[in-house]
C-alpha cells in the first residue's frame, strides 16, 4: 500500500502529467488508466493465483492457457461460428477445461502442483500451436475486439472486467464460508479433512477457477492485438501474478490471503514500468529497477528484517547519545 | 543432597506476551545428579519457562546461570552447545529420514567433509540398544509408532554431553513398559551426574521418579519442595489454588433408563487398517471406553466410524439402518463427530485464529454458501469460550497460541457446537494438566447425561474407568472382551489386558 502511494508520489515529481486525465469520446484517458488497463491480465491472473496459493499449491500453466484460449477463440472467430456469445464461452470452457486438468493431477493423483501445472505450462503451448496450425492467427471482428480495446462506463473494458472478476470474487470469499475453508485447507489439510471440508473439490475448484481466470485474461490480450500467438501470448505472465502475490503478503506455503493486497501489488508492478517509461529512463534499466523495488517491498514484510532494522536504529541512537 | 552444586540456576525469570505476564520473576534451580519435576496447570508457564531455557524465546529481564556462569542462549542451537538438550512434548523430529539420521542430525560425524553413514548407523544401533529399542536404524522415522519415534527424540537428547536434560511430557504417548524403560535410563543419568528437569500431568510418575517439585502457578513460583515431604492432596492443591475434591472419585455414567434401542451397533467388522471381529453396540447416553496398550487397535475403532478407514467386511448400523462412513463429512452428516488423537497435525489449524478453528466444523457441515452469521458466530465463540472455560485473551489470536490443553479445549467445542450424536474422543486428555484433564472428565459424564454416545479411546486405564459404563479391551488389534457396568474396575480391565492369550 506504502508503496503503491510510494510511486505514485515519485511520478508526480517527475511527470505531473502522470495523473492528468481527460474524458475522449466518453472514455477517459491518461497514464492512471493507463497502468489499470495493461494490469488487467496479470490481476486477473493474480486473483484465481491467490486462492490456488492460499490452498498451498501453484500454478504454473495460467500463461499457457491465455495462448490455448488465444487460439481457441482466434480460430472460432475464423470459422462459421464467429457469434460473439458462442467465442466467449468457447473461451470460458478452454480455461476451465485447462484449470479442471490441473486440478485432477493435484486433487485426486495427488501430484505436487508445481509439477502437475509444469505438465500444463509447456504442453498448454504446444495445443495452442497445434489450434493454430503453427500459425500466428488473426482475425477481423470489432464486437470481440471491444473487449481488449473498447470502454465501458468510460472505463477501458479490460478494467470494468477485472474489476467485476475481483468484486466478484472477494464478495464470494468474505460474504461466503468459501474463504475460510480454503485457508483452513491451506493451514492444514488434514485438520480441515477431520472438520469435515471437502479437501479434494475445494482444491480442484480453485483450479478451475484459476483457469477460468486465465481464459478471462488471454480473450483481453487475444482482443487487445487482434491476433492468437501461440508462443508469445502471457508469456512469463504467471510469474508477474505470483510476484504480485506474494507481494500482497501471502506465503506460498498457504494460509492467509488477501485479494485487495493482492490487487495493490499487481498495480505495484505495473505503476513501475509505466513510470519508467513515462520519466524518461532507457527502458533498458527497466528489469533491473523494477527488481529492486521489489525486494524492497518484500523485505519491508519480512518481520525480521524489519526487527533488525529497528534494532540497527535504536543502536544509532544510543551511540548519538553517548556521544553527545 | 543439599551439597549439591546448582547446575543450572535461573533467577527472576520474566517473559511477556502481549501484555500478558507468561512468567513473573520465577526461580528454579537444577542439581547435578537430581530428577526435578515442573509441575503446573495448563498456562501456568511451563512451556514458556522451557522455551526460555532453550533459548527459543528470549527472556525480558531475569538471569540464565550454567555451572555459575550466565548464558543467553538466543536460539536452541547455543543451548545445546552449552549443553542443555531438551525433548519437547510433541515429536520433533523428521519423518522423512531415517532412524539413524535422526539421531545425528546436525552433528554428523564427518571425516574430510564427508559424512560417515557407516559410523552413524553403528552408533545409532548402540544408542538405541540402550533403549531396548531393537529397530532398523536405516528405515524412515515415519515407518514407526509416535511412541518409538518419541523414545528415540530422547535418546537424540540424552545422547551426547547433556548436562542438562528437559523432558516436556517424555511419557505422554508411551505405555507401561516404555515408561519402565526410559525411568531405568533417566536414573542411571541421574547416577551419571546429569541433572533432569521432568515435566507432566502424570502424578504416579512425579512421585515415583523425581526428588524435587517445583510448581508454577499462573506465571510464578509457588514453591520447590522435596518430592517424598509433600502429599499428593497438598500438591494438587499448590498446583490449582484450592482444595481440589473428587478428582479421584470415579462416578461412572448412569446407564440410560430401560433398554432403548441400539443406537450404533458393529457386527464382526474388520477394517483395511488391521482390525477385526469388533463387535459392540450403544444405545444413547452410553459412555463407552476403548481400552489397551498403544497399537491394540484402540484409534483404528475411531477412524472406522469416521470415515477414515475402509471396512472391509462385516456391518455398521446406525439407527437400524446399514452405515459406511467414506469420508469425515460423511460421517459427520450423520451425527459422529472425533477429537483426533493428534492435535497438531488432525486438530488445530494453525495461524487461522480460535474463532475460525472453533466455527470451522459447523460451517463445513452447513456448506460454504450458507455462512454462519456475524452475530450467531459472535455469540457461539462466546459460550464456547465461556462453556469450557478456554484461556484465551482474545478469540482473534491464533490457535497456536493457546497451550496444549487449551488447543484441545478448542477441538471439543468445535465438535459440541455440530450437537453430534455420537462423539468419538481419541486420547482426549493427552498433554494436558490435572485441572483440563478433571474439567474435561466432567464434561464426559454431563454430555452422557444429555444423551450423547461418547466413544472414548484412552491409554488410562484410571480415567476409563471413572466414568465408562462399558469397556471394550482391545489386543491386537483385535476385540478381547467388554467389561460391562459392575464388573468395572481398574483391576479387572489390566488383568483382561495382561491375561495371556
Amino acid at each position: 500500500m506504502l508503496a503503491l502511494a510510494l510511486i505514485l508520489l515519485a511520478n508526480l515529481f517527475l511527470s505531473p502529467e502522470f495523473f492528468h486525465l481527460e474524458i475522449k469520446d466518453g472514455r477517459l484517458y491518461g497514464s492512471l488508466i493507463d497502468v489499470l488497463n495493461r494490469s488487467a491480465p496479470c490481476a486477473l491472473l493474480a486473483i484465481g493465483m491467490s486462492l490456488v496459493i492460499a490452498t498451498g499449491g501453484i500454478d504454473l500453466s495460467v500463461g499457457a492457457i491465455i495462448a490455448i484460449t488465444g487460439a481457441v477463440c482466434a480460430n472460432l472467430l475464423n470459422s462459421p461460428f464467429d457469434a460473439l456469445t458462442i467465442v466467449i464461452l468457447a473461451g470460458l470452457f478452454a480455461g476451465l477445461v485447462a484449470g479442471a486438468a490441473n486440478g485432477s493431477l493435484v486433487s485426486i493423483f495427488g501430484i505436487q502442483p508445481i509439477v502437475a501445472t509444469l505438465v500444463l505450462m509447456v504442453a498448454g503451448r504446444g495445443i495452442a500451436q497445434l489450434i493454430n496450425g503453427g500459425q500466428i492467427v488473426t482475425f477481423q471482428n470489432d464486437a470481440f475486439a471491444s473487449i481488449g480495446v473498447g470502454s465501458l462506463l468510460g472505463l477501458p473494458s479490460p478494467v470494468v472486467m477485472f474489476l467485476l472478476v475481483f468484486l466478484l470474487a472477494q464478495f464470494i470469499m468474505r460474504f461466503t464460508a468459501l474463504g475460510l475453508f480454503i485457508e483452513a485447507v491451506g493451514c492444514n489439510p488434514t485438520a480441515s479433512y477431520y472438520s469435515g471440508l471437502k479437501v479434494r473439490t475445494i482444491k480442484f475448484a480453485v483450479y478451475c477457477f484459476s483457469g477460468i481466470c486465465a481464459a478471462i485474461a488471454g480473450m483481453v490480450i487475444t482482443a487487445d492485438i487482434q491476433g492468437a500467438d501461440a508462443n508469445n501470448a502471457g508469456l512469463w505472465l504467471e510469474l508477474d501474478a505470483i510476484l504480485a502475490v506474494v507481494i500482497g503478503g501471502a506465503a506460498l506455503t498457504g494460509g492467509r490471503f488477501s485479494l485487495p493486497l493482492t490487487l495493490i501489488g499487481v498495480l505495484i508492478i505495473q505503476a513501475m514500468t509505466t513510470t519508467i517509461i513515462m520519466s524518461g529512463i532507457a527502458p533498458k534499466y527497466n528489469l533491473l529497477i523494477k527488481s529492486l523495488v521489489i525486494i524492497t517491498v518484500l523485505l519491508l514484510q519480512s518481520s525480521i528484517f524489519r526487527m533488525q532494522f529497528s534494532r540497527l536504529i535504536a543502536r544509532q541512537k544510543m551511540a548519538a547519545g553517548d556521544r553527545a | 543432597m543439599s551439597e549439591r552444586q546448582p547446575v543450572l540456576q535461573l533467577k527472576g525469570i520474566c517473559k511477556r506476551f502481549k501484555g500478558v505476564n507468561a512468567l513473573n520473576n520465577v526461580d528454579l534451580e537444577l542439581e547435578a545428579g537430581e530428577i526435578h519435576a515442573l509441575l503446573g496447570e495448563n498456562g501456568a508457564g511451563k512451556s514458556t519457562l522451557i522455551k526460555v531455557m532453550t533459548g527459543a524465546y528470549s527472556k525480558d529481564a531475569g538471569r540464565l546461570e550454567l555451572n555459575g556462569i550466565a548464558i543467553s542462549p538466543q536460539k536452541p542451537f547455543d543451548a545445546q552447545m552449552a549443553g542443555i538438550s531438551t525433548v519437547y512434548q510433541e515429536v520433533n523430529l523428521l519423518p522423512n529420514l531415517s532412524v539413524a539420521h535422526n539421531l545425528y542430525l546436525g552433528r554428523e560425524p564427518r571425516r574430510f567433509g564427508c559424512i560417515q553413514w557407516k559410523k552413524i548407523r553403528n552408533d545409532a544401533q548402540n544408542l538405541l540398544r540402550r533403549f531396548e529399542l531393537d529397530i532398523d536404524v536405516e528405515a524412515l522415522l515415519s515407518s514407526y509408532s509416535i511412541a518409538i519415534q518419541q523414545l528415540i527424540a530422547i535418546a537424540r537428547g540424552v545422547d551426547g554431553s547433556a548436562k542438562v536434560l528437559i523432558l516436556d511430557e517424555p511419557t505422554a504417548s508411551l505405555d507401561a513398559r516404555e515408561v519402565a524403560t526410559l525411568f531405568r535410563i533417566l536414573r542411571g543419568l541421574k547416577e551419571s551426574g546429569v541433572a533432569i528437569l521432568f515435566v507432566t500431568h502424570f502424578l504416579d510418575q512425579v512421585y515415583e521418579l523425581t526428588d524435587r517439585i517445583t510448581v508454577l502457578r499462573n506465571g510464578e513460583r509457588v514453591g520447590t519442595f522435596a518430592t517424598r515431604d509433600l502429599p499428593r492432596n497438598e500438591l494438587i492443591a499448590h498446583m490449582l489454588g484450592k482444595e481440589l475434591q473428587s478428582i479421584e472419585q470415579t462416578h461412572p455414567c448412569r446407564p440410560p433408563e430401560g433398554t432403548a434401542d441400539a443406537l450404533l451397533q458393529m457386527t464382526d467388522v474388520s477394517a483395511d487398517n488391521g482390525v477385526s471381529g469388533i463387535r459392540f453396540h450403544a444405545r444413547r447416553g452410553d459412555a463407552i471406553g476403548l481400552a489397551g496398550l498403544l497399537g491394540s487397535g484402540r484409534s483404528e475403532i475411531c477412524s472406522i466410524l469416521f470415515g477414515l478407514d475402509g471396512v472391509t467386511s462385516g456391518e455398521i448400523k446406525l439407527v437400524g439402518k446399514p452405515f459406511r462412513p467414506a469420508s469425515p463429512s460423511d460421517a459427520i452428516a450423520r451425527g459422529f463427530a472425533l477429537c483426533p488423537e493428534d492435535r497438531k497435525i488432525e486438530g488445530i489449524a494453525d495461524p487461522l485464529s480460535v474463532r475460525e478453528n472453533l466455527i470451522l466444523a459447523l460451517q463445513a457441515q452447513r456448506g460454504w454458501w450458507r455462512p454462519i452469521r456475524f452475530a450467531e458466530e459472535k455469540e457461539l465463540v462466546a459460550n464456547a469460550i465461556a462453556g469450557l472455560k478456554i484461556v484465551c485473551s482474545d478469540a482473534e489470536k491464533p490457535i497456536g497460541e493457546l497451550s496444549g490443553g487449551n488447543q484441545q479445549k478448542v477441538i471439543l467445542a468445535r465438535w459440541l457446537m455440530t450437537k453430534p450424536q455420537i462423539l468419538i474422543l481419541d486420547e482426549p486428555t493427552r498433554g494436558i494438566d490435572i485441572g483440563a484433564h478433571a474439567e474435561i472428565l466432567q464434561l464426559i459424564r454431563k454430555l452422557c447425561a444429555d444423551g450423547m454416545t461418547l466413544i472414548v479411546a484412552s491409554s488410562e486405564i484410571e480415567e476409563l474407568v471413572a466414568f465408562s459404563n462399558r469397556i471394550l479391551v482391545m489386543r491386537d488389534k483385535k476385540l478381547l472382551c467388554t467389561i460391562e457396568g459392575d464388573a468395572i474396575s481398574e483391576n479387572a480391565v489390566v488383568s483382561a489386558i495382561a491375561r495371556p492369550a
